[in-house]
């Protein structure tokens, strides 16, 4: 049994919440430039040059690469032989949350309540997933999802006979309706498979894999690549002043699913896509 | 005002005229000078029924550029924190009666609904797009800021900002010039 008391947990959340919105993860600074290869359009290259500009800035001067620091979402991967110590999991966890936004001059974008809309002040709480697993560590990734591109992200219950042909058509649907709305260039996450639930939490998932890394899976891999050339033919351009960095990747998550469904979930994410993780 | 420079770059100063905005058009890349006013949803919500009553508004819309924005807490010695734009089609809703009331421009990202494009022509308004994201960047054109009105709203109230430079795009005109269609069917392969 690995005894891991909140104040750690607390600590580590903290930190990640103020890292992920000052430093992007060298993929996301790979694709930059990447994109500055391929792009034509001169307005697009100059966002795309702007944005790198803005990485640098945030990095230094410890200012958030974007003002909308997000809901934090957090996949916690709970070892079944962790004992948490000292109070609750997702308690530790918000109070982590809660240091990390008011210490990290983040802005606090969550309101307590959906109807009566009062902001909460700390950024709390956070949305959280935990997975049992084997072994003896908790791994705790963190999101700060933006809302502008989480607005945009949408769910679709295919039928089976709508098949593959099917979700190629809905995921270049969503990118279109998108737009420039979302802060392209855009990465897309997409829940294939399972329940109403699952394909949705799937959907936010697959945006932690490194960008430009092969999907495990060959068939899906080539999949995602066709996805991801289709959508950079839609003109949009980086925050849709045209050209060809419409996305920088779109990942796929697939799981089992009953005989009458073909769930699909995608999750947009702008390119202030923000995550670190940790495992205790 | 608006004045052209060798940069091609226009030089945008609030107040803004019928004829400033008649000369703008989709595409145009411009530097904001001076004066915006910061509003977005929950702002909006508060201006909105005093528009309805004929009540007057906390600061005078004529002439003036609405930024659709929430920045986020400066640290201590900085003017501000990362201030980009939010999505613009939030404020759809309320758009057009401010523009009715002489508001000339609004800045956010992404596109906005035909009545917003049709209260543009209308009425002689512009809507500019700043790069959305870019947040850290653009806190580096602000000079200033005082709230103005809502202070309980948080990163939501009403702000004063005196900017320098500030880089923006047209995205659409009071003339039906839309960049983000124009740009797209360019593109698209």
């Amino acid at each position: 049994m690995h005894d891991i008391h909140v104040s750690s947990i607390t600590d580590a959340v903290k930190k990640l919440c103020m890292e992920a919105n000052w430093n992007l993860e060298p993929d996301m600074l790979r694709a930059f430039d990447r994109a500055l290869g391929t792009e034509r359009s001169a307005a697009g290259k100059q966002v795309l040059q702007i944005l790198k500009q803005n990485a640098e800035l945030a990095k230094t001067k410890r200012i958030p690469y974007c003002q909308d620091t997000g809901f934090v979402v957090c996949f916690v991967e709970l070892g079944q032989d962790v004992h948490v110590t000292g109070g609750g999991l997702c308690d530790a966890i918000n109070e982590g949350v809660s240091q990390g936004y008011q210490e990290g001059y983040l802005r606090a974008s969550i309101v307590k309540s959906p109807f009566d809309r009062v902001n909460t002040g700390d950024n709390t709480p956070a949305v959280i997933h935990v997975d049992v697993v084997a072994g003896a560590a908790m791994k705790i990734m963190v999101m700060a999802k933006g809302g502008g591109c989480e607005n945009r992200s949408k769910y679709k219950m295919l039928t089976p006979a709508e098949g593959v042909a099917g979700v190629k058509d809905w995921v270049i649907e969503c990118v279109r309706t998108a737009g420039p709305d979302a802060c392209p260039p855009l990465i897309l996450g997409v829940g294939v498979g399972g329940t109403f639930e699952k394909a949705a939490i799937l959907s936010k998932k697959a945006l932690l894999r490194e960008l430009g890394s092969p999907n495990p899976d060959p068939m899906i891999d080539a999949l995602e690549k066709e996805l991801l050339d289709k959508a950079n033919r839609l003109g949009i351009g980086p925050q849709g002043y045209g050209g060809d960095t419409t996305a920088f990747g779109i990942h796929i998550l697939a799981y089992p699913c009953h005989i009458t469904s073909l769930p699909v979930a995608v999750t947009i994410e702008c390119h202030a896509h923000r995550h670190k993780e940790v495992t205790l | 005002m608006i004045t052209g420079a060798a940069d091609g770059i226009k030089d945008v100063t609030p107040p803004l005229s019928d004829a400033d905005i008649e000369s703008l058009k989709a595409g145009d890349r411009v530097r904001i000078i001076g004066v915006l006013y910061t509003a977005r949803d929950a702002a909006h919500g508060r201006l909105f029924p005093l528009i309805e009553a004929g009540q007057p508004l906390p600061f005078d819309v004529r002439g003036q550029i609405i930024y659709y924005t929430g920045p986020s807490p400066a640290r201590p010695g900085d003017i501000v924190g990362a201030i980009g734009p939010t999505t613009g089609s939030r404020m759809d809703k309320f758009t057009p009666a401010l523009l009715n009331l002489g508001l000339k421009g609004t800045m956010g990202k992404g596109a906005r609904s035909q009545a917003v494009k049709d209260a543009l022509t209308q009425y002689k308004g512009v809507y500019f797009g700043a790069i959305g994201g870019a947040g850290a960047v653009l806190s580096q054109f602000i000079k200033k800021v005082e709230i103005v009105a809502y202070e309980d709203l948080g990163t939501e109230a009403i702000r004063r900002l005196e900017v320098e430079n500030f880089p923006a795009i047209v995205i659409n005109d009071c003339h039906g010039g839309d960049l983000y269609q124009e740009g797209m069917a360019r593109y698209a392969r």
